[in-house]
Order: C-alpha cells, then sequence, then structure tokens
C-alpha cells in the first residue's frame, strides 16, 4: 500500500487531501466531522481581526452552472470572511488541535495591511497550537472593496511586504493564497517568495457572473434585484487552476517553492494532476460543498490504487513529476506528424467529426451516402477536433506517421529529428535560417 | 363491479372501478421538464441525422431536441408542427420502435435510443397547453377545397391547405371528427380525449368548415365536390374488413376487432363494455394487439391472439408483442381458425398449425381448440366504397407522386391509398404534401399534371 502522509512546509498530515479555508471549515463541528471522515487537513476559515465580524448578505450567497442532469460544474459565491467572532473561531481551533494532532490544522487570515494589525493576530493564532497560517490575498469580493483579500493579491508589491511582516512576526509557516484574477501569477507568487513566504496556495476563486435572469435583468444570484460579480470554483477552473500551478512550478525564480494545489479538485485523479505539475498537497471545497465530507474516501483509494499500480511509494514521488514536460509552444515538436483515424467498428455513424471538420476545421473528412466516415490524410491538419466531438471515446485516435512516410497533406518527408519553431525557416528571428 | 373476472360468458363490470381507471391510464406518462432536460442531452445533434430520414415527417428531430435541451419546448414544438401537424397525436401513437427510433445511432449504438416521441409529446403538449395556435393563415386565396374523412390525413392536408389561405369544407361520414384518432388508437396511447382536443386546437388557423355525417356515395358525390370545388382530396381510410370465412363466424359474439375498439373508445364508462371470460383474437396487426390488451384491460380471464404465419411476419412491432405479452396476452403463431363452435353464441374455436411454403400457406393436421366466448377478427381492414371512376392498384386509390389519383383534381392519401405502411403519421406525411401539390396547383406554380 502506498503511504500517502504528506509533510507539507513542515507541516504533516496522514494523507495529501486537506478542505480549503470555506464554510467546511468554518467551524468546530465542521472540521470535527471532516477528520473522522478522513481528511487529513484543514485551513480554517479565514479569521478576520478581532472586533464586531463582518456580516453576510441575507439572501443567495450561491450561483451556480450545471450540466444536463444538474451536475454542479461550477459554482459561485459571494460570502465574506469568518462571520463569527475572533475569540470563538480561536477556542475552537485550539480544542480541534488538541483532539486531533495529526491533522494539519492551518488558519486562514485576513486583516488590513497594517504591520500591527497582522501582529496581533499570529500571536493570538500561536497559542492555539495551529500547524501555520495561510494568508488570504485571493477573496476576490466585498473584502476586496475594503483594500483586503485580492486587492492585495493583485498588487506584487502588497504580496511581499505583508508576506515579509508575517514571516517577521510568526515561527509557524506562512502560505500565500493567491488570486487568479491576475495577468500573470508568477508575479504574485514571486514577490510572495521575496517576502519569505514558505509556500504558496492557488488558486482561490475567480471573478465571476454565473448567469443572467432574463426576467429580472439582473446578474445571478441576485439579491433584491440586484447582483454582484462573485468568486467561481467547482470543476470548471481546474483548467486554470492547473496552468497556473504549472507556471509556478517551472518559474526558475521560485524553483523549489512548495505549492498547495486548489481549485476544482473533485476526484483523486484531480488531485494528482494537480501533484504532478508541482502541487505538494491539494485543498478542496467545491467537492465537499457538493457532495460533502465522504468523498476524501474515494480519493484516499483512487489515489493508492494508482500509486500502487505505477509504483509510486510515496506522495512525494509523483509531485512535479509532470514539470519537464510543460514547455513553451515555440519548444515543441514539429517534426511529431499525426493523422485522425477512425475505427469503423466503433463508429456509430453521428457525422459529428464530419460537420466539425467541414464546417469548422480542415474539409479532412469525407461522408459516403452510407455514412462511412473517413478522414482524407492529404487535409488532415491534425487539430485533433474530430477527436473531442466524437461521443465514442477511443473510435477516433491520433496515429503519428514513422519517420520516412510522406505526408500527404505537405508532401514532405517525415522525420524523427526533434526541430520546433525556434529553428524553423518561416520564423523571422530564425537564425539558422540566415 | 357486479362481475368478476370469472364469470362466464360475455360479461360487463368484471373489475373494480379503480382497476379500470389503472388499466387506462396513460401508458407512457409524460416526461416532466428536468425528465426531459436528461432525455434531451443524450442526443448527439448527428449531421443529416439518420433519424429525420427514418420519421415520415421528417421532422428536425435534433434541432427540436436541442431547442427542448436549451429550454424552449414551445420552439420544439414550432419546428415539429411544421413538418407534421399532428404532432401531438403521432408522439403518442407512432411506433417509434420502428420509425426514428430505430435509425438513432444510439439505438444502433447502445439499443438504447434517444426517447425521440416522448420527447415529442413533452414539446407538443406543451405548446398545446398554452392553447394558442402556432401558424398564421395566409390571406384568402378565394380557392376551395374539399376534403373527405377527417382522420389523421383529411386534417393534415386541411390545415395545410387553409394555412395557405385556401378555403377547405372537410366532410366526415361519423359523428365526430379525427378518425381512427378517434375510434381507432388503444385508450391508454390517447386518454383525456385528446383526439378531439387536438381537432379543436388544429381547427385554430381557421378557414376549415366541418361537416360530421356527410357520407361520400350516400349523402355526397364525386362528381358533385369535383363541380364545386377546386380540389378534392380523398382521405376516406379503410372502412371495410377482411372476411374470415370461417365455418361459424355468424354465430352471437364473434364480431369485428375495429367494432369493438370504436365502441370501447367512445364509452363513457368502460364498466358498462361487456367482455367475454375467455377471449380469443384472430390476426397479428395493431388491431389484433389492441383488441387483445383491452379486452384484457377489460377484465378477461384468458386473451390468446391467434396468427397464422410466424412471429416475424407479424405487422405489429416487437414492442406492440412485448406489450401485449406484457398484460397477459398468449400469442400463438402459426396456427389458422378450422370453426368456431357453439350453440348460437360461440363457445371454441378450433385451429389447424400451418405450414409456410413456396405455394403459400398451408394447414396441417395438428388441431387444437380453445375455449372462447368472444371472438374478435382482426385479419385486415380494406377500402370500403371507393367512389367510381378512380383507378385502384391492388385494393387502393391507385396514386403517383404527392398523392394524385386517375381523376384530375382529385388526389388522395392516408390508408385509402396505395403505398406507405397504414400508420398515422404515414397518413399525417401523405395528407400534408397532397396540400402542397394542390396548393401548388392552384396558386399556378405548377402546371397541371395530369389530366
Ligand atoms: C385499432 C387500430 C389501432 C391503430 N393503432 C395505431 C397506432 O398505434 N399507431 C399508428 O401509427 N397507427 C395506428 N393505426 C393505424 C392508423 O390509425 C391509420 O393508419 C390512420 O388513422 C390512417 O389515417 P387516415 O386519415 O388515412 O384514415 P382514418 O383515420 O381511417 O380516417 C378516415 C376517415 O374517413 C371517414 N370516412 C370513411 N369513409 C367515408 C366516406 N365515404 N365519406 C366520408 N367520410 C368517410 C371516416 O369516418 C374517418 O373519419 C391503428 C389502426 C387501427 C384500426
Ligand atoms: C462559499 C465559499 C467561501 C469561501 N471562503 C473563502 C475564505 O474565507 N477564504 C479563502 O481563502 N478562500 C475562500 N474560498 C475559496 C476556496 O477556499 C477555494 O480556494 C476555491 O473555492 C477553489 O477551490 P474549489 O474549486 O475546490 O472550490 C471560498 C469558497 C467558497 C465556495
Ligand atoms: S484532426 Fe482535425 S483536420 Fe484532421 S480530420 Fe480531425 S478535425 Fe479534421
Ligand atoms: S464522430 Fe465518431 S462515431 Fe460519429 S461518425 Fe465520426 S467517428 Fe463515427
Ligand atoms: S439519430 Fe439519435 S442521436 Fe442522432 S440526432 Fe437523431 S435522435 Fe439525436
Amino acid at each position: 500500500m502506498a503511504d500517502l502522509s504528506c509533510d507539507f512546509v513542515g507541516i504533516k498530515s496522514p494523507n495529501p487531501f486537506w478542505l480549503a479555508s470555506a464554510p467546511p471549515t468554518d467551524k468546530e463541528y465542521n472540521v470535527r466531522r471532516a477528520f473522522e471522515a478522513g481528511w487529513g487537513g484543514v485551513v480554517w476559515k479565514t479569521l478576520g481581526e478581532d472586533g464586531p465580524p463582518v456580516v453576510n448578505v441575507n439572501g443567495p450567497r450561491y450561483g451556480a452552472i450545471w450540466g444536463a442532469d444538474r451536475r454542479l460544474l461550477g459554482l459561485n459565491n459571494i460570502e465574506l470572511i469568518t462571520d463569527r467572532p475572533l475569540e470563538v473561531n480561536l477556542r475552537e481551533i485550539k480544542t480541534v488541535k488538541r483532539d486531533y494532532p495529526d491533522r494539519a490544522m492551518v488558519v486562514s487570515l485576513m486583516v488590513p495591511c497594517e504591520e500591527e494589525a497582522w501582529k496581533a493576530i499570529l500571536a493570538r493564532v500561536e497559542e492555539t497550537g495551529a500547524d501555520g497560517v495561510e494568508l488570504n490575498f485571493g477573496c476576490p469580493h466585498g473584502m476586496s472593496e475594503r483594500g483586503m483579500g485580492s486587492a492585495v493579491g493583485q498588487v506584487p508589491d502588497y504580496v511581499e511586504m505583508v508576506t515579509r511582516w508575517c514571516k517577521a512576526n510568526t515561527r509557524m509557516p506562512v502560505i500565500v493564497k493567491l488570486t487568479p484574477n491576475i495577468t500573470d501569477i508568477r508575479l504574485a507568487s514571486r514577490a510572495a517568495h521575496k517576502g519569505g513566504a514558505d509556500a504558496v496556495s492557488l488558486i482561490n476563486t475567480i471573478n465571476s457572473i454565473t448567469g443572467v435572469d432574463l426576467d429580472q435583468m439582473a446578474p445571478e444570484p441576485t439579491i433584491d434585484g440586484k447582483g454582484t460579480h462573485g468568486g467561481y470554483c467547482g470543476p470548471a477552473v481546474k483548467p486554470i487552476a492547473l496552468n497556473m500551478v504549472a507556471e509556478i512550478a517551472r518559474d526558475p525564480e521560485t524553483a523549489g517553492l512548495p505549492i498547495s494545489g486548489i481549485g476544482g479538485v473533485t476526484t483523486w485523479k484531480d488531485a494528482a494532476e494537480f501533484m504532478a505539475l508541482g502541487a505538494g498537497n491539494v485543498q478542496v471545497c467545491t467537492a465537499v460543498m457538493t457532495y460533502g465530507f465522504k468523498i476524501v474516501q474515494e480519493m484516499i483509494s483512487g489515489l493508492s490504487q494508482w500509486m500502487d499500480d505505477k509504483g509510486h511509494a510515496q506522495v512525494s514521488d509523483l509531485v512535479g513529476r509532470a514539470v519537464p514536460n510543460v514547455t513553451d509552444w515555440q519548444y515543441l515538436n514539429l517534426n511529431y506528424v499525426t493523422k485522425a483515424r477512425i475505427d469503423q467498428a466503433a463508429c456509430i455513424k453521428c457525422g459529428r467529426c464530419f460537420a466539425a471538420c467541414e464546417d469548422t476545421s480542415h474539409q479532412a473528412i469525407t461522408m459516403s451516402p452510407e455514412r462511412v466516415f473517413e478522414v482524407q490524410d492529404d487535409e488532415c491538419v491534425a487539430c485533433n477536433l474530430c477527436v473531442n466531438v466524437c461521443p465514442v471515446e477511443d473510435c477516433i485516435t491520433m496515429e503519428r506517421l514513422a519517420a520516412g512516410q510522406t505526408d500527404p497533406r505537405t508532401g514532405q518527408t517525415v522525420s524523427d529529428d526533434y526541430a520546433n519553431w525556434t529553428t524553423h525557416p518561416n520564423n523571422p528571428g530564425t537564425c539558422a535560417a540566415e | 363491479m357486479t362481475n368478476t373476472q370469472l364469470t362466464p360468458g360475455v360479461a360487463p363490470a368484471r373489475l373494480r372501478d379503480e382497476d379500470y381507471q389503472d388499466n387506462f391510464a396513460d401508458k407512457a406518462p409524460p416526461l416532466d421538464t428536468h425528465a426531459a432536460a436528461v432525455a434531451a442531452d443524450r442526443c448527439y445533434f448527428c449531421h443529416d441525422a439518420p433519424c429525420i430520414t427514418a420519421c415520415p415527417t421528417a421532422i428536425d428531430i435534433p434541432l427540436f431536441i436541442r431547442e427542448i435541451a436549451t429550454g424552449a419546448p414551445v420552439a420544439a414544438a414550432r419546428t415539429i408542427f411544421t413538418q407534421n401537424v399532428l404532432g401531438g397525436m403521432c408522439a403518442r401513437v407512432c411506433p417509434t420502435e420502428m420509425l426514428c427510433e430505430e435509425a438513432c445511432v444510439r439505438e444502433v449504438a447502445e439499443g438504447r435510443p434517444v426517447e425521440i416521441g416522448r420527447l415529442q409529446r413533452y414539446a407538443t403538449d406543451t405548446l398545446m397547453m398554452r392553447g394558442d395556435h402556432p401558424f398564421t393563415r395566409a390571406p384568402e386565396t378565394g380557392r376551395r377545397v374539399a376534403v373527405v374523412g377527417a382522420g389523421p390525413a383529411g386534417l393534415a392536408c386541411a390545415h395545410r391547405l387553409a394555412m395557405k389561405g385556401h378555403e377547405v369544407r372537410l366532410f366526415d361520414a361519423r359523428p365526430k371528427p379525427g378518425g381512427l384518432n378517434e375510434y381507432g388508437i388503444a385508450a391508454y396511447k390517447t386518454v383525456n380525449d385528446f383526439a378531439q382536443a387536438e381537432v379543436a386546437w388544429l381547427m385554430g388557423i381557421g378557414g376549415i368548415t366541418v361537416e360530421n355525417g356527410k357520407a361520400l356515395g350516400r349523402d355526397i358525390s364525386l362528381d358533385a365536390l369535383r363541380e364545386g370545388y377546386d380540389a378534392v382530396f380523398l382521405a376516406i381510410g379503410l372502412g371495410g374488413v377482411n372476411a374470415l370465412r370461417t365455418e361459424g363466424e355468424e354465430k352471437s359474439h364473434v364480431q369485428d376487432a375495429v367494432d369493438f375498439i370504436a365502441h370501447l373508445r367512445q364509452a363513457e364508462d368502460l364498466s358498462k363494455i361487456p367482455v367475454g371470460r375467455d377471449v380469443v383474437v384472430i390476426g397479428g396487426g395493431m388491431t389484433a394487439v389492441d383488441a387483445a390488451v383491452q379486452s384484457k384491460l377489460l377484465g378477461a380471464e384468458t386473451v390468446t391472439m391467434v396468427y397464422r404465419r410466424g412471429r416475424a411476419n407479424m405487422s405489429a412491432s416487437g414492442r406492440e408483442q412485448q406489450h401485449a405479452a406484457s398484460k397477459g396476452v398468449r400469442i400463438i403463431t402459426g396456427a389458422a381458425p378450422l370453426r368456431i363452435f357453439g350453440e348460437g353464441a360461440v363457445e371454441a374455436v378450433e385451429f389447424a398449425y400451418t405450414n409456410e411454403t413456396e405455394a403459400g400457406l398451408e394447414l396441417t393436421d395438428k388441431t387444437f381448440k380453445l375455449k372462447a366466448d368472444q371472438v374478435f377478427k382482426a385479419i385486415g381492414q380494406v377500402l370500403d366504397g371507393a367512389p367510381q371512376g378512380l383507378t385502384l392498384s391492388g385494393r387502393k386509390i391507385a396514386v403517383t407522386g404527392p398523392g394524385r389519383t386517375s381523376l384530375d383534381g382529385v388526389w388522395a392519401g392516408g390508408d385509402c391509398a396505395a403505398g406507405g405502411d397504414d400508420l398515422t403519421v404515414t397518413a399525417v406525411a401523405e395528407g400534408r404534401d397532397a396540400a402542397e401539390d394542390i396548393d401548388a396547383m392552384l396558386t399556378g406554380t405548377e402546371e397541371r399534371a395530369h389530366g
């Protein structure tokens, strides 16, 4: 059996599955039950400074998009940080950590951009015996209007400054949670790194409007006829999160900076993908809000089964494995020539590949009166669109032309030498072409 | 409930009131909005979809299903009605397993087609429930067309002609319009008086006058119609039945299945309909199945359907046969009736097993006897009383192209015309196409092709 235990910036947990800072980690009742269900750790729902807590709206907080059978694909929220008194949260954190010493207990924080405010709260968190803190520089709604959350995360200088204050005022590991609402995620991670962060976690939610109520002519969720942008999360954001994690993992300036992967993690496989792209662990929110705490059982069994099958003894064996294969477009091998191949026995003759290629790609599929669909190699540019629209898995595949064969589209002989855009004759910047 | 299933002879009220209600409830209850969205999501939106080709009215199935999937069922219904104005009835009665759903790529691939019929019903019900008529009539042309027979073919033709601005007079021999929709289709396929509701909705186009109780050949003549109208469309269905020619056929409680069904369809109170304890139905088509199943649902203890050829030759689809079996109807194939026994009323029927040979069907000397106190003959309907002067093809009215008969200015379609299956949807297609042809002739876009 693979060993799923994890050491993330010195914080130990029995598995890499943590709950992200959000409603599931909002109070003792939830977190105890999450630990009983098997979660390796939690990031407690973001705490604010002492004093009267923030208030939430009293109308709907969530909007969503669904697949046909109401499968929740994307969730949007306008919830703020915890609306319970600081004192209560801290007391609960302390008791839960005492009762579950083997689980990771990280506390998310968001206070105004003043060193004293951070200093004050860090001291109080330390007293709870928590394992670390996560700085919430990501919340994109409400708190950002008050100069916190993503208002900090969007300005690399502030990220660096606040991180530095925190490192100076606590012995606990500091994880900096990044906002995706920024053009180049690396600027924020570099700033966190410079400020001394032990790790970054990402992504927080993405600015979004999930839909428009066409009767009320207002964005959803609608509160008394008005709406505001919320933060988007769930399965729909995973591709965006994966890219941002990979960008940081392969950035030489932040090489080796631990990453906690967040955004749309719903299954063990999602988790494995985040880890392959460099995340040391993952955090989950929407999946648990959709299905409850129990899903961690599937994540644990699925990941360990897969690791056993692949011969990975521990989680660290897999972390970052795919990072060397993430590259820039210009380095992709232009001598890798493939053609679409239709398995006629599997084809159900829906003609979707034909419509896609004919109307929107390269007119490389023909249709006979008997509804036989065939790829014309002299037109196929190997875009893969037909593969993606075919409803039958593995019915259309992309097959590589072996070296020495002629590509009927270009008339050129396929070579197995690696050659990319940087050396291509059409590239104006190519030295080799001169 | 004054009788039971075991009461001998032919008797009414064999069941409790609630059993009648259950037994004759909607056979395939409608999909709700969520179920429709899920069912619609299974459609692949095929290119040049094979299901469209398999629909006799060529409804744009992927388009209407996509309209349902995107929450626009009324737009979906318009897509359907544009091709098939009786799309509501067709959604209930089409043997989809031999039409669109048989051709669906998901049927071919997985044996589980997209539920086209039920989705069609969801869309058409949604529009019809709003009560509005989706089409507007073109300015009046001043042309007048007589349509004889207010079944699916006549209704579809009349509607299309009216839409084009022509004035239509629709004659039917029966007291109510609808044809077999009203007098033939199994009761559990078209509950809540849907046939009449549909006719009323269809008349919303305007420009159609219905005259019930007017029979061609009795109250009106083809010559007079040709004289008084710019065109005539004949859609008189198949009013006659094939004779059994079996000894003892004249005994009481031996009757035509279509009459029994028509009577059942018109009944106010199903418990008043007498049915045998042991019922035998002779035939292998939709009519035989419907008579057998409905006898069982009325409380017959045993119902046996006997068909002279093999199962594969039965015109009732596999799904229909399964439905009959699921209701407890026993189906015997490869046997033909020899004689009907009984003192006055039928008591039993003797059958002989048959052999299919090159020369035709032969009776063997292996026989068996079935106890029967009621026998239904369902061995096929035939054209009855075709007006003089029309060329026939086989036993139906000969037509070329979109229903043109041998007589100038006279078109025919539906069951009474040769070609095409005897199905509601085929009748609709033929009525619609004849209307288009008549319109082209009347408005001069088509030179008079015949005569
Ligand atoms: C018992 C039974 C069950 C069936 N079930 C199905 C089913 O589930 N699905 C399916 O697709 N098909 C079914 N069919 C077949 C379907 O009903 C017919 O194919 C369809 O109704 C044919 O339409 P039509 O307009 O040609 O004729 P009809 O529906 O028969 O209508 C003909 C009309 O013409 C009138 N008429 C006849 N003679 C005259 C005259 N001389 N003057 C004036 N009016 C006249 C009649 O009163 C009638 O209203 C069934 C048929 C039967 C008998
Ligand atoms: C209702 C809700 C409240 C959230 N509140 C917080 C918060 O207080 N602090 C924080 O750092 N992130 C918060 N998040 C963001 C999540 O922690 C997480 O980063 C995001 O949802 C992406 O992960 P997911 O796709 O697994 O949901 C919240 C998310 C949701 C849905
Ligand atoms: S890979 Fe692209 S170009 Fe080739 S057949 Fe498929 S859709 Fe057409
Ligand atoms: S999309 Fe796939 S199943 Fe459909 S016709 Fe093309 S190859 Fe066949
Ligand atoms: S064949 Fe089936 S999947 Fe294809 S368009 Fe028709 S209903 Fe949809």
